[in-house]
C-alpha cells in the first residue's frame, strides 16, 4: 500500500481511503516487531526491574529503607503518587471532555491518551498501597464485615482516595474497553492467524457492527463521557484533599483542588505529547496523529501552565495577605529556604519555560515541543516534591526541623515506575489500535453522508 | 432452496454511506421489521433512516446511579452512626460532607459500569461469537470498508425471491445468502474437562491454603510479630540464665500488698479478727463471690455436696458443729492458707471479698441450723411489717 506521508493536513491527511487506515492503524499488530522496539522494550523493562528490586527490598525490610525521616513522613512515594494521577488525568481530559465538546480532532489521539491515563493510575496506585508499610494487609482499606467489627473512618481524605482512584482506574478501563469492542470486531475480521483470531473474538464479545448496537452504543459513550469529566475532576480535588484537609501550613489552603486539576490536566498533556512524538515516528502515523494535534496540545499546556503559574502567585499573595505567620514563613522557606532549588526548578519549568509556546514556530517544531514537555514533566514533578516536602521539613516545632535526603531505594523505585509505565506503553502499541479504527474512520472524507455536511461526527 | 441449510437472511452490501442510507429508508419503508444494518463505524442519519427508537440505556444509568448515591450514603450512615459510632474531628455521626467525596464516586462506578454491562448483556445480547453472521465474506466486508444491510428470514413478509429482488433493486455490491452454522455440541463431562476443573481447584484450594495459613507465616511476614523486644515467656541472650522474664528484687512487693502473719501455719493459736460488718451489700458479695469459687466443692448451701461427681473428694459440711464453732479469723485462715485438699485461694479472692465470704457462710449456717429464737425474731419482724 502506498500512502504518502511526506505531508501534514487537518484531522486526517493524505485522504486516506477506510481500508487504508485500517491498515495503517492495525499495521503494528500484523508486522513483527523490528530491532528498535526491542532495543526500546529493554530499556524499559531494565527500568521496571530496578523498580522490582527495589520494590522487593522494600517489602522485605520495610519502609525504613526509605529516606523519609520525622518530620518528613511523606516524600517520594507521595510524589510520585500524586505525579502520576496527575499525568493520568490527560487521557480521560481528551477522551471523555474534549468528547462532550465535539473537538473532532480528539480522535486521533484518545485511544492512546486512554490507555496512558490506565497504565498511569496504576503506576499511581502501587504507591500509596506500599506506602502503608504492610502491603499484603491493604484489604482493610476496604470497608468489609471483619473480625474486628471496625469499619474504614469514611470522613478520611484517604480513604476518599481509595475510593476516588479505585473508581476512577475502574471506569477508564470500562471506558477505554468499550472503546476497543468494535476496533476488536475489526481485528477478528481481518487476521489470518488463529491464535490472534480466538484472541480478538473473545474481546470484541462477537460484535458485528450492527446499526441497532451503535444506535445504544453511541449514548452509552455519550453517558459515560458524561461521568468521567465529573469523575476526573473529583480524583484530583480528592488527591488535594489529602493536603488541604490537613492543617499544616502550605496545604491548608482552599486553592488546592483547582490548582491540583490544573497542573494534572498540565503534566498530562505533557507526557501524552512526549509519548505520541515517538509513536507518530516509529508507527508511521503523521497522518493520523498529524502535527495540528500536537499544536493543539501544546496550546493546552501553555493555557494549564499559566494557570498553575497563577496558582503559584497566589499562594504567595494568600501567605502574606491572610497575616498567617506560619503560613508566610513557610513561603518564603519554599522560596529561599533549603528547598530553595527545587522550588525554582519548579517555577523555570512550569511557568517560565512553556511560555516558549506562544511563538506558532516552536509550537509545530516536533525538537523543540519534545524539549519543552520534557522539562514540564521534570518541572510537574518537582512542584509536588515542593507541596509535599517543603511543607513537611519545617513544621511547627522548630527542634524537630529535618532535611530530607532520598535514599537508592527511593530512586528505584522512581525509575521502577517509569519502567512501568513505558513497558506497558511499549507492550500496548504492539497489541492494540493505539488509534481507534472505527472512531478514525468515521471522520475521514467523505465518511458520513453528503447530506450530513460530509465528515461530521458525533 | 437448500434443505439441509437453514437461512438466517440476505445481506446486500454497499459502496457508499449515501447508499446505504437509501437502502435503509427502502428498506424499513417497505415495512420489515427485522432487518439490520452493518457498519464499520456509526453513520449519521441511520437511526432515523431504520426508524429506530431513541436508546433507553439513559434509565438504567439513571437508576443505577442513584442506587449508587443512596447505598453509599445509607452504608456509611449504618457503618459510621449506627453499628459502631465514632466521632472523629469533632464532626458529628451523620457528617454528611465528609460522606459526600465516596457518595459521588460509588454513584459514578455503578453508574457505568452497569450501564456497559447493561449494554452489552441485556441490550446486545452479547457476547456472541456464534452467530450466523461472524466468519461470513459480508461481515469481513463491513468490519473494513463496505455498508451492509440484513434482512432475516424471521420477518413476517420475508420471501426469498421477493427480497432478493428487492435489494437488487437498490444496486449493491453483492447479495449474500447467510445461513445458520451447523449447531455444535460441547459434552460437559469429558475427562480433559473434569481434569481440567480438578486442576484449578486443586490449584485456588491449595494456594489459598497456603497463603493464608503458610506464607502469612513466613519472613517476612511474620516481622511484626517477631520483634526483638523482650515478651513473657521469651529466652535472651542477653542474661546467664537465658530467660527473658525477671524475678523481682528481693523484698518487692507488689502495690497494696499486706503480708498474711499467719501464712503456712496448720492451727494458728491466733487469727485476725472481722473486720467487716454483715450488711446487705457485703452479704451479696459473700454470695457471689461463695457462689462462684467455694460452691463448686462445697455446695450452693454449705453441704458438703460437691458438683464435681467425685473429680474432688467432697469436702465436709460446714454446718458441723466444729465448722460453726469457728471463729471468722479462722474461717479467712482456711480460705487464705488452704487446708487439707482445699488449696489457698489468696491468689484468686482478694482480701475483701475473702471476708465477704466468711459474712456469707455465717448466714448459710445461721440459716441452716435455726433456733426457736430465730423463729420468735422473725415474727416480730413480720408482725411490725404488718403494722407498717
Amino acid at each position: 500500500m502506498n500512502i504518502d506521508y511526506s505531508q501534514e493536513a487537518p484531522l486526517i491527511a493524505g485522504r486516506l481511503k477506510l481500508a487504508q487506515i485500517e491498515e495503517l492503524i492495525a499495521k503494528p499488530m500484523d508486522t513483527r516487531p523490528d530491532r528498535k522496539y526491542y532495543i526500546a522494550l529493554s530499556i524499559s523493562v531494565t527500568a521496571l526491574l530496578i523498580g522490582a528490586v527495589s520494590l522487593g527490598l522494600t517489602f522485605y525490610y520495610g519502609i525504613g529503607l526509605w529516606g523519609n525521616n520525622q518530620p518528613v513522613g511523606w516524600a517520594f512515594e507521595i510524589v510520585n503518587f500524586v505525579f502520576w494521577v496527575g499525568i493520568g488525568h490527560a487521557g480521560t481530559l481528551i477522551s471523555a471532555i474534549l468528547f462532550l465538546l465535539r473537538q473532532k480532532w480528539r480522535t486521533g489521539i484518545a485511544r492512546f491518551a486512554e490507555a496512558m491515563t490506565i497504565f498511569a493510575v496504576m503506576c499511581a496506585g502501587i504507591f500509596p498501597a506500599i506506602h502503608t508499610g504492610r502491603p499484603w494487609l491493604d484489604g482493610y482499606l476496604l470497608p468489609y464485615p471483619n473480625q474486628h467489627g471496625l469499619w474504614v473512618n469514611f470522613t478520611s481524605p484517604l480513604l476518599w482516595d481509595v475510593f476516588a482512584v479505585t473508581t476512577y482506574f475502574t471506569v477508564s478501563l470500562v471506558f477505554w474497553y468499550v472503546g476497543l469492542i468494535p476496533d476488536f470486531g475489526s481485528l477478528r475480521d481481518r487476521t489470518t492467524s488463529k491464535i490472534k483470531k480466538t484472541i480478538y473474538s473473545i474481546f470484541s464479545l462477537g460484535w458485528r457492527h450492527s446499526n441497532r448496537h451503535w444506535s445504544h452504543y453511541e449514548k452509552a459513550y455519550m453517558l459515560l463521557a458524561g461521568f468521567a469529566t465529573p469523575l476526573v475532576l473529583s480524583v484530583h480535588t480528592i488527591v488535594s484533599f489529602d493536603f488541604a484537609v490537613s492543617i499544616i501550613p502550605g496545604w491548608h489552603t482552599t486553592i488546592f483542588p483547582p490548582y491540583f486539576v490544573a497542573g494534572a490536566i498540565f503534566s498530562g498533556f505533557a507526557m501524552v505529547v512526549t509519548v505520541l512524538i515517538f509513536v507518530r515516528k516509529i508507527f508511521d502515523l503523521q497522518n493520523i496523529i498529524t502535527i495540528d494535534h500536537l499544536e493543539k496540545m501544546n496550546k493546552v499546556i501553555l493555557l494549564t501552565g499559566m494557570m498553575v503559574g497563577y496558582a503559584y502567585s497566589m499562594e504567595f499573595f494568600i501567605a502574606w495577605y491572610s497575616g498567617v505567620q506560619a503560613e508566610s514563613f513557610l513561603f518564603l522557606t519554599r522560596a529561599f529556604g533549603p528547598y530553595a532549588w527545587a522550588y525554582w526548578i519548579m517555577i523555570s519549568c512550569n511557568v517560565l519555560i512553556p511560555q516558549l509556546f506562544w511563538f506558532r514556530k516552536i509550537r509545530r517544531s516536533v525538537p523543540l515541543m519534545l524539549i519543552i514537555v520534557i522539562f514540564v514533566n521534570v518541572g510537574m514533578w518537582f512542584e509536588r516534591f515542593v507541596i509535599t516536602v517543603t511543607s513537611l521539613n519545617r513544621d511547627f516545632l522548630p527542634s524537630s526541623w529535618a532535611y530530607f535526603i532520598p535514599t537508592l531505594y527511593d530512586f528505584g523505585l522512581l525509575i521502577g515506575s517509569f519502567g512501568l509505565f513505558f513497558t506497558l506503553v511499549i507492550l500496548f502499541t504492539k497489541s492494540l489500535p493505539v488509534v481507534s479504527i472505527s472512531e478514525v474512520k468515521a471522520v475521514a472524507d467523505g465518511a458520513q453522508p453528503a447530506h450530513h455536511g460530509g465528515a461530521h461526527h458525533e | 432452496m437448500n434443505n439441509d441449510k437453514n437461512l438466517y437472511c440476505i445481506a446486500a452490501t454497499f459502496n457508499t454511506p449515501d447508499e446505504i442510507i437509501n437502502a435503509a429508508k427502502k428498506v424499513s419503508g417497505a415495512g420489515y421489521t427485522h432487518f439490520d444494518v452493518n457498519t464499520p463505524y456509526p453513520v449519521h442519519g441511520m437511526d432515523d433512516a431504520m426508524k429506530l427508537k431513541p436508546s433507553k440505556l439513559g434509565f438504567v444509568t439513571l437508576v443505577m446511579g442513584l442506587a449508587g448515591a443512596s447505598i453509599a450514603l445509607l452504608f456509611m450512615y449504618w457503618n459510621i452512626s449506627v453499628d459502631y459510632p465514632l466521632v472523629i474531628g469533632g464532626k458529628p455521626y451523620f457528617a454528611l460532607p465528609a460522606f459526600i467525596p465516596i457518595t459521588f464516586e460509588l454513584t459514578v462506578l455503578l453508574a457505568t459500569v452497569s450501564t456497559v454491562a447493561a449494554m452489552i448483556m441485556l441490550f446486545f445480547q452479547l457476547p456472541d461469537n456464534k452467530h450466523p453472521l461472524h466468519d461470513t465474506q459480508y461481515m469481513k466486508s463491513v468490519s473494513n470498508d463496505k455498508y451492509g444491510i440484513t434482512i432475516e428470514a424471521i420477518d413476517d413478509k420475508f420471501n426469498e425471491t421477493e427480497v432478493e429482488n428487492f435489494l437488487k433493486k437498490l444496486n449493491p455490491l453483492n447479495i449474500e445468502y447467510i445461513y445458520f452454522p451447523p449447531v455444535e455440541t460441547y459434552p460437559i463431562f469429558q475427562p480433559k474437562f473434569l481434569l481440567l476443573l480438578a486442576g484449578i481447584a486443586l490449584v485456588v484450594s491449595g494456594g489459598t491454603y497456603f497463603s493464608l495459613n503458610k506464607l502469612m507465616f513466613m519472613t517476612p511476614f511474620t516481622f511484626m510479630m517477631d520483634q526483638d523486644k523482650l515478651i513473657p515467656q521469651k529466652g535472651s541472650e542477653l542474661f546467664a540464665d537465658g530467660f527473658g522474664m525477671r524475678k523481682p528484687v528481693a523484698g518487692t512487693v507488689a502495690r497494696g500488698f499486706i503480708p498474711y502473719p499467719y501464712k503456712g501455719q496448720v492451727n494458728p493459736t491466733e487469727v485476725l479478727s472481722n473486720p467487716f460488718l454483715p450488711t446487705k451489700e457485703n452479704i451479696s458479695l459473700g454470695k457471689e463471690k461463695y457462689d462462684i469459687y467455694c460452691s463448686p466443692c462445697h455446695g450452693y448451701f454449705a453441704d458438703g455436696d460437691s458438683r464435681l461427681n467425685g473429680q474432688f473428694p467432697n469436702p465436709p459440711t460446714l454446718h458441723s458443729q466444729r465448722a460453726r464453732d469457728f471463729s471468722d479469723g479462722m474461717l479467712y485462715h482456711i480460705m487464705t492458707n488452704g487446708q487439707n485438699v482445699m488449696p489457698s485461694y489468696e491468689s484468686q479472692i482478694s482480701r475483701d471479698e475473702r471476708w465477704a465470704i466468711v459474712n456469707y457462710i455465717r448466714v448459710l449456717q445461721r440459716a441452716k441450723n435455726a433456733s426457736d429464737a430465730d423463729l420468735t425474731e422473725m415474727n416480730k419482724e413480720a408482725g411490725n411489717n404488718v403494722a407498717n
